[in-house]
């Protein structure tokens, strides 16, 4: 299924977050949105998850408006969300987390059946979580903890997948693994990314915001140039070819003339 | 090929201290010890009857027995015992179901019916028709004082936290705290205002009692604890997504402020009828629901039975122990909630695998 972003603006507060975006992710594609600390790339895909309601716009999923056009269990069974904030407050299982991904696909009262039963097992094998099935989520470490998150989003069934920076609290082998893992699942995939050299190599297309406006937007190769990254981070950059895997790889580094800290960074909302 | 691994028998592990084994034990075991907690609250009181003679009255009203009770054994068990003790299950069992509605609906651990105000709330509309008569509300009883008290509350707290039609959970809490302050301030002016005379009825309603329960108390707060309860069980998994956070439940087809909207209303109508009847009880609406989730962990539709006996049997036993520890004089409810039910939370606390 094919997502659409079609000029949307979110305003909280009275303060724009995001500004006019418009983005067309093909079916199937792996689109990475890349920014500086509050850029909007949050903001942007809550609009997605019909957490937060655009001030003007729309997103649409396959042609229809997730606001105006699908209940938010119609929205559900289109895309499934790893959210950033994992915070669980009450104490479930893995097994009862992932199970609720199948909530969209049920009816009130209704039971896990037996094919739900086999598509969360699926879910938590395809994490490598079968055996932690019986673990409270508040005692898992972080990276686990998103192992879960993206297994609960696996159970959902849903063409199309969103993510918000799900490599955080990963080191670097779990970071590659989740990723290659997303990456060879068959959904369109929207991932907020803050490595750029995952977002390069990764990514078929990827959306470059600042302040809440598209930069560019295109395939890696013809949007993340030395120039954009230099404007958009405010640091110096190298794109090459990855030496061992012979994809797309960019190294940063700080301008010389200008220390780390005077970069053009905004900071945390 | 890599090997399998073992598969997975039907019952499932659980980390829950009670897992899918034995919950269904556990329900049983709840409705007996609710219907033995009931009998003991008719069979023992402020005054000493013999059992048999108790139950006679009651098998007579239920058309068992055809033998008239004598009028004051009859008053003793049918209008006073009966309906105090069926409406101390009804009452606990409300509370309880409140709480665990709250903590969800402000995702806050320390969320319990006062968190809204809504008990405070009740509790100042109660006292004011207390202490100066009915013309203060427009003709009101005091239960429909207390009640018209606790949804205006809800009103107030609610239009305080919303911002845009948002409403966010710690502005919700705040908003709760910083009204049921208001409200007590409220009732603690009146107090200080009242003859000695009148006092003693105020203090029903700080800290609550099922004295002066009478058949007419019951029917309201039934319907509702039904109603609600079935309502909730329905909605069972929707809770469970709404734990999880804003975000998640959205991501998982809830909607979030229809959704949260529904769970306000259906807790504030949960305590404002438990309070308009039996005052401002504490402790219930917090722990039960906190003791219930160590047994049988947070999957509502585990919880919510659980919940709902736990607080009715518990309500009843501490009320046959608030009017037998220092016969014939009874103590306010309040003082043994906590004192009764605070070592029992802290053993399950310990006790249970959560690490929160």
């Amino acid at each position: 299924m094919n997502v659409t972003l079609d000029g949307i603006t979110v305003t909280i507060d009275g303060a724009e977050i995001v500004g006019d975006v418009s983005v067309e992710i093909r079916s199937g594609e792996m689109h990475g949105v890349v920014g500086s600390n509050g850029s909007g790339k949050s903001t942007l895909l809550r609009c997605l998850y019909r957490a937060l309601r655009p001030a003007s716009g729309r997103a649409l999923i396959d042609g229809d408006d997730i606001w105006r056009q699908l209940t938010a269990r119609q929205a559900a069974q289109r895309r499934a969300i790893v959210p950033q904030d994992s915070s669980i407050d009450f104490d479930f299982s893995v097994r009862e987390t992932v199970s609720m991904g199948r909530a969209p696909h049920q009816r009130l009262l209704e039971r896990n059946s037996a094919t739900d039963t086999e598509i969360i097992d699926d879910a938590l094998d395809t994490v490598a979580m079968t055996t932690f099935g019986a673990r409270l989520v508040s005692t898992l470490s972080g990276g686990e903890r998103q192992r879960v998150l993206l297994a609960r989003a696996l159970a959902q069934q849903a063409p199309v997948l969103v993510l918000d920076e799900p490599t955080n609290h990963l080191d670097i082998r779990a970071q590659l693994e989740l990723l290659e893992l997303v990456r060879s699942l068959p959904t369109t995939t929207i991932a907020a990314l803050h490595d750029l050299d995952h977002a390069a190599s990764l990514c078929d297309t990827v959306t470059v915001l600042a302040h809440g406006r598209v930069v560019a937007s295109g395939p890696p190769d013809e949007v993340l140039t030395p120039d954009v990254i230099a404007q958009v981070f405010g640091v110096r950059a190298h794109v090459g070819t990855h030496p061992l895997t012979g994809r797309p790889h960019i190294t940063v580094a700080t301008r010389p003339d200008e220390p780390a800290s005077d970069t053009d960074r905004t900071t945390e909302p | 090929m890599p090997s399998l691994p073992p598969a997975e028998t039907h019952t499932r592990p659980s980390p829950h201290l009670i897992g899918g084994g034995g919950y269904g034990a556990l329900l049983v075991a709840l409705v007996v010890g609710l219907v033995v907690a009931l009998v003991a609250g008719i069979s023992i009181g402020t005054v000493t009857l013999p059992v048999k003679e108790v139950w006679s009255v009651v098998g007579h009203h239920l058309g068992f027995l055809s033998a008239a009770p004598t009028k004051v054994q009859d008053q003793i068990v049918w209008d006073f015992r009966t309906p105090r003790v069926l409406l101390a299950a009804v009452v606990g069992a409300a509370l309880s179901v409140a709480g665990a509605c709250l903590q969800v609906l402000g995702r806050n651990a320390l969320a319990d019916p006062y968190v809204l105000g809504v008990s405070s709330g009740a509790s100042f509309g109660a006292v004011l028709v207390l202490a100066y008569g009915t013309g203060v509300s427009g003709g009101l009883s005091v239960t429909g004082a207390a009640f018209v008290a606790a949804m205006l509350t809800l009103f107030v707290v609610f239009v305080l936290a919303q911002r845009g039609g948002r409403v966010g959970p710690s502005r919700l809490v705040l908003a709760g705290v910083a009204v049921s302050y208001l409200a007590t301030a409220g009732t603690s002016f009146v107090q200080l205002y009242t003859r000695p005379a009148e006092l003693r009825g105020l203090m029903f309603w700080i800290l609550g009692s099922f004295a002066s329960a009478s058949w007419g108390d019951l029917g309201v707060p039934t319907v509702v604890i039904a109603v609600t309860a079935a309502w909730l069980l329905v909605r069972a998994r929707s809770l469970n997504v709404m734990s999880t956070g804003d975000d998640s439940a959205s991501a998982l087809g809830v909607d979030v402020n229809r959704f949260r909207i529904e769970l306000l209303i259906i807790s504030s109508l949960l305590t404002a009828c438990a309070v308009a009847v039996a005052g401002g009880i504490g402790f219930v609406g917090l722990m039960v629901p906190h003791a219930c989730r160590f047994l049988v962990g947070p999957d509502h539709r585990r919880l919510l039975p659980v919940a709902l006996l736990t607080g009715a049997s518990f309500m009843v036993v501490v009320d046959l122990l608030a009017r037998v520890v220092d016969r014939p004089n009874e103590l306010p409810v309040g003082i043994f909630t906590a004192a009764v039910g605070a070592p029992f939370f802290l053993v399950l606390m310990r006790r249970s695998g959560a690490t929160r």
